[in-house]
């Protein structure tokens, strides 16, 4: 059989398990949804308020923060998962929170490599508000805060974007998840297909041990096609709010 | 008239550039007050120094009678810039928004910012978008929202600059009539002789960072004290 014909089959197969609410494929997609959702809420928490903690207020060390910030924007997930994984291992400082391959872990890692990047835009898109509203602000009689609130109705549309920027990678992110989380599901065949339904197993992760399983390519793109649809759901809102911004 | 702001041997450095040196000054409550000089002779930095956003390295000044904190005499003023910023908003919530910061009531803010509205000749206009107004139009929506909590000096960075004659003519009967009607001291920084003929009551003439006169108007104009503010009153370029 040829690439070609496992592609096609691979696709009428995955219609059927998607179109059938394939229990395993669902829960797969839950778990990345809840962990990359509760990762980029968690990150977006820290990320909007230090971006204008870093804008408004001058403090030592900004710069070498902003670096850090640029770096972070860049980190390789695989090093970002073995850094997370040593760090919540038995013996890690960590340890003691015991979450090794859980999907708490998985949230940490996309965290760590998402904060950086909602950030790191949010940055931009503040220091793109001319500095006349802010002058503005205060000639009119504003206080930091109200130029703080008016700085945040102006940049809404790019930092909209960020989030979704961040959401979007820790949808698509596999390394540093494949070694924090495991890639576990519960074992027990649901459906006839795949391993019964997923633990700390996402989207990327169940692709890639689906097709290294060497024969079940048709679970792979049924998987590959929902995250390819979640992924181009998050790009075309985030164009849309770059379009009004 | 009495004496509200005192400006005394202000200096101001930006990097190597003496931009403003010796200044001293005083302006009178109730007066319009206009610094011409030629681009760069330090008319914006005076007028932002005086609102704040620029710190001398020399020199005091005071504000009578006005709580020494800086956010209580800003809220006493209002600096118009030459070109207005305009919040992404309604013409409404633009002028409102000074008066917002202030925690004023909601019925005194639809009443004042109608009247200000009436004042600057956009009635009626507090539903539209602000970004979808024109040039002559933003800056006298400008002019509303910097006049609708009653400011006791009002700061004019070149406020007619980027306008058609129509709009300078509606903009400068604003100036007069609020100072008229109000009392509000103006201090209007501009390059445009003719203007301050029209609406000024005293002059003085800023020259590479130096306040080389000041006279009323009639004696500027009619007996300028200093060779160059006349050299400069004439339209010829001095450096």
């Amino acid at each position: 059989m040829s690439s070609t014909d496992f592609l096609i089959q691979g696709i009428i197969k995955a219609l059927e398990l998607i179109l059938g609410l394939n229990p395993y494929i669902l829960s797969i997609t839950g778990v990345s949804i809840k962990v990359s959702g509760i990762a980029t809420i968690l990150a977006t928490l820290t990320a909007i308020p230090l971006a204008f903690t870093i804008s408004f207020i001058h403090f030592r060390g900004k710069q070498g923060l902003i670096t850090l910030i640029n770096t972070g924007m860049g980190l390789p997930p695989v090093f970002v998962g073995l850094f997370v994984f040593l760090m919540i291992v038995p013996v890690g400082p960590l340890g003691f929170l015991n979450i090794v391959y859980t999907r708490e872990a998985m949230i940490l890692a996309q965290y760590i490599l998402i904060t950086p990047i909602i950030t790191g835009i949010s940055l931009a898109a503040i220091k793109a508000v001319p500095r006349s509203i802010i002058e503005t602000v205060y000639t009119l009689g504003g206080t930091q805060k109200d130029a703080v609130i008016e700085t945040l109705k102006e940049a809404r549309f790019g930092i909209i974007t960020a989030v979704l920027a961040g959401l979007g990678r820790a949808l698509a992110e596999v390394g540093a998840i494949l070694i924090v989380g495991g890639n576990i599901a519960r074992t027990g065949s649901v459906g006839g297909i795949g391993e019964g339904l997923s633990e700390t197993r996402t989207l990327t992760t169940a692709i890639t041990s689906e097709t290294s399983k060497g024969g079940d390519f048709s679970t792979s793109i049924a998987l590959g096609f929902i995250l390819i649809c979640l992924v181009l759901g998050v790009n075309i809102l985030a164009n849309f709010f770059q379009r009004r911004d | 008239m009495e004496e509200l702001i005192l400006i005394e041997n202000l200096q101001k450095i930006f990097g190597e550039k003496e931009v403003l040196r010796n200044i001293d000054l005083r302006i009178l409550q109730g007066e319009i007050f206009a610094f011409i000089g030629p681009s760069g002779a330090g008319k914006t930095t005076l007028l932002r120094i005086l609102n704040f956003f620029e710190i001398p390295d020399k020199g005091n000044i005071k504000f009578k009678e006005m709580n020494p904190e800086v956010i209580n005499i800003r809220r006493r003023m209002s600096l118009l810039f030459q070109t207005p910023a305009i919040f992404n908003n309604s013409v409404f919530e633009n002028v409102a928004y000074g008066l917002k910061v202030r925690g004023i009531d909601k019925k005194i803010i639809e009443k004042k910012v109608g009247d200000a509205l009436n004042i600057v000749g956009l009635p009626g206009m507090e539903k539209q978008n602000a970004r979808t107004l024109s040039g002559g139009e933003a800056q006298r929506m400008a002019f509303a929202r910097a006049i609708v909590y009653d400011p006791q000096v009002l700061l004019l960075d070149e406020p007619t600059a980027n306008l058609d004659p129509a709009n300078v003519m509606k903009i400068e009967e604003i100036i007069k009539r609020i100072r008229n009607e109000r009392a509000t001291t103006i201090v209007i920084a501009t390059h445009n002789i003719p203007q301050v003929r029209r609406i000024a009551d005293r002059v003085g003439i800023l020259l590479n960072g130096e306040l080389i006169e000041v006279n009323s108007k009639e004696g500027i104009f009619s007996k300028p004290k200093d060779a160059r503010s006349e050299a400069f009153i004439n339209g010829e370029m001095i450096y």
